[in-house]
């Protein structure tokens, strides 16, 4: 029972893609993340088309509440319209949030492969990193990086990549730690085959699966933060967040409650997408949970 | 094992924790200071902050951190005045930066220990109702409740609160520590000071309460089938006293680690939540010091709260000891 069966033997075993997403389905909550992701894909790809306006075209109708006729979701204090803001906020969150979970994912693939292999001095340098990475909070230091360097859109990608791998790096190095003891490594060592390709081409494939899982909550996390920088002021200021709208809205919320509703609600919903889909992979890829089901 | 000898171990497993929280006290200073070293323009900047500051002043940092000199005698000089206690000064607040942000850290503290009491007790009770009857309405309810916690921003979260509680019904303060123009004293002060932090403390409640619900739910269910709580059960044991006694025994050092671990988020909540509520505390001090550009006074804050992260660990650790005999200390 202890012999590990590598991800993709166990993809297999079920029926591969179609055995996958059959496993995937059963979660309803799992399959309704995806649909929030989707739908948030979907609005991000198509913002210029789905916006009635230009988020930053402000208007004499200032502070109009919802249902205005040409502001369904009503205007902000410079009469920009709220609907669109919530559109093209979507490409804002949901660029960040991949960009920065896909930076966040390749380090900790790197740092914990390095560590679990090879360990011995490798290993215990790079488990102090992690953890001083894992005890400072990840929020205060974003913020004054950013506040030191800029807050475009790319400092803000690599500020929160940069800062969310540690979880990664100790999930892949303790996988590592256990395969590299199993009898296909050592073949695999015993013909020769060099350490990096031992790494990335025979380990890597067979751990994976539990990466994408923190991969896809990882998502969720870098939306959350990237919304919490904006809301202390520190989004790309040539871009309309729901985080910068959160900003804004702090000032009107007695008198203008939807500049504050409808962005929250959207960053809620597209970080609770996410998080549902991680939960839905994590059930559908742990043969343990899907047995005690 | 004898108390004596429990008690001693015990105090050897801290002295060993303690020792290694030293070299990530260190860490974090060194992330100090290569913050400033990199910071873009003079390091004097990142130093003083875009206050206008008094030439001598400015002068005097230069000398004093050696910032004509290589970098390792920079950190080293910058390693001694920061082990003296000397954080620079804000020129914002004229006030050196460690007696402000040290002040400040008691009204954030006051929200956050209050937070972490009130949060736990809440997600327990909610984890042990949903595992008393998995996947029924309340387990759903409870599991739900605790998918939406974790997913909602706690800032956004106290606008709302500002908008039902304070705006819409009236019925508690919209922000702020306590009354200014109000002069209570006893009884009616301490009133007064927890009608304002009710609503900062359920904003950063939520989340915290989604985390020990979620924990509560899961450990419960891993341990409800284990041999000694159907010993228990057998013996004829209330299932209300089985699932309070022996399962919450078990639920206990998840608990705690989640405490430790989360204590981080939790300053990060508090500083987005300080401020949507006014709250002067550190969070709010560090929102005011990005716009007054008082870099000395956000690096401070940055030591500062990452040495009680790595206290408050330390602490979970000896208290997860304490609590389970299995621990090898």
């Amino acid at each position: 029972m202890a012999v590990p069966v590598p991800a993709a033997a166990r993809a297999a075993a079920v029926g591969g893609l179609a055995g996958f997403w059959r496993q995937f389905r059963r979660h309803r909550t799992g399959v309704f993340g995806l649909a929030v992701v989707v739908v948030l894909v979907l609005v991000a790809v198509f913002a210029p088309w789905l916006a009635p306006t230009d988020p930053f075209t402000t208007s004499r109708a200032a502070l109009q509440p919802p249902g205005t006729p040409g502001h369904l979701l009503g205007t902000d204090h410079l009469g920009r319209d709220v609907l669109s803001g919530v559109i093209w906020g979507a490409r804002v969150s949901l660029i960040v949030g991949l960009a920065a979970a896909f930076t966040a994912t390749v380090i900790g693939i790197l740092v914990g492969a390095v560590a679990g292999y090879f360990g011995g001095w490798a290993d215990e340098l790079l488990m102090r990193v992690t953890e001083l990475f894992q005890i400072i909070p990840r929020f205060v230091l974003a913020l004054i990086v950013v506040a030191f360097f800029g807050s475009g859109l790319v400092n803000l990608i690599l500020v929160i990549g940069i800062l969310s791998w540690p979880q990664t790096a100790r999930l892949v190095r303790s996988q590592f730690l256990r395969h590299r003891t199993l009898p296909y490594v050592d073949g695999a060592r015993v013909v020769g085959m060099r350490a990096w390709r031992i790494i990335f081409v025979e380990i890597l494939p067979n751990v994976l699966a539990p990466v994408i899982v923190v991969a896809s909550l990882d998502i969720a996390q870098a939306i959350l933060l990237e919304a919490s920088l904006g809301f202390f002021g520190l989004g790309d200021p040539n871009l309309r967040s729901w985080g910068g709208m959160l900003n804004t809205a702090q000032q009107y919320v007695r008198i203008a409650w939807w500049m504050s509703i409808f962005p929250g609600l959207a960053i809620s919903l597209a970080v609770l997408g996410f998080n549902l889909v991680g939960d839905g992979l994590n059930e559908a890829t742990d043969p343990r949970l899907r047995e005690g089901a | 094992m004898s108390g004596a000898r429990g008690s001693k171990a015990l105090g050897a497993y801290a002295l060993e924790r303690l020792l290694n929280a030293v070299p990530l006290v260190l860490g974090v200073i060194v992330v100090n200071f290569l913050l400033v070293s990199l910071a873009p323009g003079d390091p004097v900047t990142a130093l003083i902050g875009e206050y206008p500051a008094p030439p001598d002043y400015v002068e005097r940092v230069r000398a004093q951190y050696g910032l004509d000199a290589a970098l390792p005698e920079r950190l080293l000089r910058y390693l001694g005045s920061v082990v003296r206690g000397d954080l620079g000064f804000s020129f914002a607040n004229r006030q050196p930066v460690a007696t402000l942000v040290i002040e400040r850290l008691g009204r954030t503290l006051l929200l956050m220990l209050t937070t972490v009491v009130f949060a736990t007790a809440v997600g327990i009770v909610l984890g042990v109702w949903a595992a008393r009857r998995p996947h029924s309405a309340v387990d759903r309810g409870a599991t739900g409740f605790a998918l939406a916690g974790y997913s909602i921003p706690e800032f956004w979260l106290g606008q709302i609160l500002i908008l039902v509680f304070a705006v819409g019904l009236g019925w508690l303060p919209a922000g702020g520590f306590r009354s200014i123009r109000a002069d209570y004293a006893g009884w009616a002060a301490v009133v007064d000071q927890v009608r304002h932090m009710v609503l900062p403390m359920l904003a950063l409640s939520f989340r915290y309460m989604a985390i020990t619900t979620r924990l509560t739910r899961a450990s419960l269910l891993e341990v409800m089938n284990a041999d000694y709580i159907l010993a228990s059960r057998a013996r004829g044991l209330s299932e209300r006293r089985v699932l309070w006694e022996h399962g919450l025994r078990a639920a206990a050092l998840p608990i705690i680690t989640v405490i430790g671990y989360n204590f981080g988020f939790i300053v990060a909540g508090s500083a987005l939540v300080e401020t949507v509520f006014g709250w002067p505390g550190v969070g709010r001090l560090m929102y005011d010091s990005i716009f007054t550009r008082d870099y000395p006074v956000l690096l401070g804050i940055l030591l500062l709260v990452s040495v009680s992260v790595i206290l408050v660990n330390l602490l979970t650790d000896v208290a997860y000891a304490l609590f389970d005999p299995r621990v090898r200390y």
